[in-house]
């Protein structure tokens, strides 16, 4: 009863976002405010819907009703609670009505916030947002109900992949969505902006906050899915180039250029045509994402849904709002002029080289995942794109970007002067190269990864520091630290999130360039060394999980024969699922992690293990929760909540930049 | 339905177990040998895994290709060698660092083309508002200018 009331919530959802994708449209062309407004509960209505309807699955999911045919797919007794909860977008049509969700949730708060929006924008804003809602309910009801009954129920079910019964990846999912789902609403400002005729500096503060809040999740998903692959996939990779985080790569990429450019339309009232077109793009790639997931049609690890049909259907979606989008803005970008006149050298035209470095690093992605498909359709050639391609072609748009950050970010805007920029900034410069030479000294290898890496981390990160401290203006110690701490979170939030980027940027190249491994045959109770390490493998053991039976090792870590660390490294076998999967047993570290796996059993009684030493680690998520950090601060800034922040003039403050 | 549960599984499968990529037995004795092995491994597409290299797989084909690779240079090729062994055996298909030749030149030269492009772009645009006449600020009417200072205040 409960699963075919979610079924009708579904269906009466559908009929209210399309009502509202009409109907406020109208109104916002007719200037009638009655059926302008009417998109504001109609926004509401569709979330409360179709929260009702996910919930009405996850019940079923809870309770194990497996006359629910996905929910006997994907499901099973004795599988742990919270993965019968996350089972519910472990799987094509739930993870679905989850997008679904999120696009109506990111609606309904357009609806709840924007009340300082002018009720046209606002009006217009809803409609398009509904239109993508309709869009994506149609395509759930019609090709991936997760609400189809069986017949003859059977016992039980068949239990959801075991790869997926893991918290890293049980809320990977989740973020990602907010992240491609948050970039919807900008889309559909971009698009009501068009439609209106016009940007001015008041658009492009409202659009900002929810970029930042989409590349905020984005960047956490995209962070927890590289986590989880770094554990749970057994060699301690943690990115691969897959056509799937590349589809999630390249709309992080355009949406920190978006994030950007919309500063300059706030401040400066320029790039506004520009700053249109990489929210269309932006949530184009969003699109591309789910339609390369979906599709199948480029093989990756993660499809779990392959099927032409729902492909074809993804595709009439991206090509309609595409191809609607991009028209509209080839017939309306010429009436945005721009009214900010700057130097070449400003603020301005660092943003610019920002935008041209993240948005070509993205094309780049795009062609090098899309080549193998052009070369076999077109010139009928079988070949691969791998992460060789990759990391050849994308590093060199990183390594400019880290060298142009700090001076584009303390470059003031509308005319700068270079040398004076540059007059704090030479010392950290000096500084980070000589931290990268050394670097290159002291280590073994002649790989100039790590050093290069190093030097453009310092470099970012104390030019951050000098960037804040800049901010505090003139005068004696104290007073500057006092103003310290007054400064607006933006300015907070920029620093950090900078600060954030530098210190991926050396994690990625110190897990690159100085990983070492060690593969090996240990009999029990024998003794190894690696590195600073002697490890003893104690005992292997079998035992019994909830829902699979796991052989676990018994590794104990010793360094100058003090005891470090167990670790248990195990290999498990899911029955119901018929499938067998690695736990890595990792000791985390500041400096280094170590990373061991356990092999197969070798005829001479041994077991294969494979020892890992991987130097930062952990900096690298340290550095994406940076970022995504930097973003929450910056999202929490005053200017946000425009009427708080127009109602109670602060005392003293720093004026925001 | 069932079709597609089992291409999962077997996805799944090809992608649950690389932890035991390279066996202790493969390891050749030389280090320098065994390290050039590696490097070329690492660039060699396993061909019934799921964007995974035969370095990081556990398939058995992968696992034949890594004796193969290693076979080849022991019996002294030089890396350029067991490539091209490989790849008229396989196909340009295994090649996870596409080659520079034919239509594949438009891919490698597409990063510096795209930048420069870009650049190129900025540059005239940056230009251009240099030299353009500062604005009268008569966009807005009043109203919606007091409304702008409103919301840009603090």
């Amino acid at each position: 009863m409960i699963v075919e009331l979610g079924h009708y919530a579904l269906i009466v959802a559908f009929a209210v976002a399309l009502a509202q994708a009409i109907i406020p449209l109208i109104g916002a062309h007719k200037g009638w405010r009655d059926w302008m407004v009417i998109a504001n509960p109609m926004a509401t209505t569709q979330f409360l819907l179709i929260a009702f309807s996910y919930s009405a699955l996850t019940y079923a999911f809870i309770v194990s009703d497996f006359s629910v045919e996905l929910v006997v797919n994907n499901s099973h007794t004795l599988k742990p609670l919270i993965y019968k909860i996350t089972g519910v977008w472990g799987n094509h049509e739930g993870s679905l009505l989850l997008w679904v969700l999120t696009l109506t949730l990111f609606g309904a708060c357009a609806a709840w916030f924007g009340g300082n929006l002018p009720a046209s924008l606002q009006a217009r804003v809803l409609a398009v947002q509904s239109a993508i809602t309709a869009a994506f309910i149609a395509f759930t009801i019609f090709t991936s109900n997760p609400f189809t009954r069986l017949a003859s129920p059977p016992f039980d079910g068949t239990d959801l992949n075991p790869l997926l019964q893991d918290p890293g990846l049980a809320f990977h999912p989740p973020f990602l969505y907010l992240g491609y789902v948050g970039l919807s609403m900008s889309f559909s400002f971009a698009l009501a902006a068009l439609i209106e005729g016009r940007v001015d500096a008041a658009w492009g503060r409202w659009v900002r906050p929810w970029t930042l809040a989409a590349w905020v999740f984005l960047t956490i998903g995209i962070a927890t899915g590289s986590w989880w692959a770094y554990y749970e996939l057994g060699w301690g990779g943690f990115w691969f180039w897959d056509p799937v985080e590349n589809a999630s790569l390249m709309p992080w990429l355009f949406a920190a250029a978006l994030l950007h450019s919309a500063i300059v339309v706030e401040k400066r009232e320029t790039l506004k045509s520009w700053t249109i077109l990489l929210a269309i793009l932006g949530f184009g790639f969003s699109l591309m994402g789910t339609f390369i997931v979906r599709s199948g049609l480029l093989t990756s690890v993660h499809a779990f849904a392959m099927d032409p049909e729902r492909g074809v259907f993804i595709l009439m979606i991206l090509a309609a709002f595409m191809g609607g989008a991009l028209t509209l803005f080839a017939f309306r970008a010429p009436v945005l002029e721009a009214k900010g006149v700057f130097s070449t050298v400003s603020r301005e035209s660092a943003l610019v080289i920002n935008n041209v470095l993240l948005a070509v690093s993205s094309f780049v992605i795009f062609i090098g995942t899309m080549w193998p498909l052009f070369a076999e359709m077109l010139f009928d050639r079988v070949l691969s794109v791998g992460p060789p391609f990759f990391n050849m072609a994308f590093t060199p748009f990183m390594v400019a970007l880290a060298m142009v950050l700090p001076i584009g970010a303390m470059l003031p805007w509308k005319r700068g002067n270079l040398s004076r920029t540059m007059r704090p900034l030479w010392g950290l410069a000096v500084f980070s190269v000589a931290m990268g030479a050394v670097t290159w000294a002291l280590q073994t290898g002649n790989s100039p990864l790590v050093p290069i890496g190093l030097a453009l981390a310092v470099w970012v990160v104390l030019g951050s520091c000098a960037d804040l401290w800049s901010r505090t203006g003139r005068g004696d110690v104290t007073g500057r630290l006092r103003r310290l701490t007054r400064l607006p979170r933006a300015d907070w939030g920029k620093a950090t999130a900078h600060a954030g980027l530098g210190i991926s940027v050396f994690a990625v190249a110190s897990l690159m360039g100085w990983e070492t491994e060690d593969i090996r045959v240990v009999q029990i109770g024998e003794s190894y060394d690696k590195g600073a390490y002697t490890l003893t493998l104690d005992s292997v053991d079998r035992v019994q999980g909830p829902n699979y039976t796991s052989t676990m090792a018994t590794i104990s870590a010793e360094r100058d024969g003090r005891h470090v660390t167990t670790l248990y490294p195990e290999k498990r076998f899911y029955p119901i699922a018929g499938m067998p999967t690695t736990q890595a047993a990792i000791d985390y570290g500041i400096w280094r992690d170590l990373y061991i796996t356990l092999g197969d059993p070798q005829d001479n009684g041994g077991w294969a293990v494979r020892t890992y030493i991987k130097p930062f680690a952990n900096w690298l998520w340290f550095g994406s929760a940076l970022m995504a950090l930097g973003g929450l601060l910056s999202l929490s800034d005053r200017r946000y909540r425009v009427a708080a922040g127009a109602a109670k003039q602060p005392r003293g403050a720093v004026p925001a930049e | 339905m069932r079709g597609l549960r089992t291409l999962l599984a077997a996805a799944a499968l090809a992608f649950a177990l690389p932890a035991y990529a390279v066996e202790p037995d493969e390891i050749l004795d030389d280090p320098v040998l065994e390290q050039r092995a590696r490097d070329i491994s690492a660039g060699l597409r396993c061909l019934v895994c799921r964007n995974e290299s035969i370095d990081e797989s556990n398939a058995d084909l992968a696992r034949d290709m890594r004796l193969l690779v290693r076979e080849r240079l022991v019996e002294g090729d030089s890396d350029t060698e067991v490539l091209t062994f490989i790849t008229d055996r396989y196909g340009e298909y295994v090649l996870l660092r596409p080659t520079t030749d034919g239509i594949n030149v438009i891919l490698w030269i597409a990063a510096p083309v795209l930048f420069l492009i870009a650049l190129g772009s900025a540059l005239v645009y940056l230009r251009r508002r240099d030299t353009a006449p500062e604005p009268t600020g008569e966009g807005l009417s009043a109203e919606e200018q007091k409304r702008l200072q409103e919301l840009l205040r603090d």
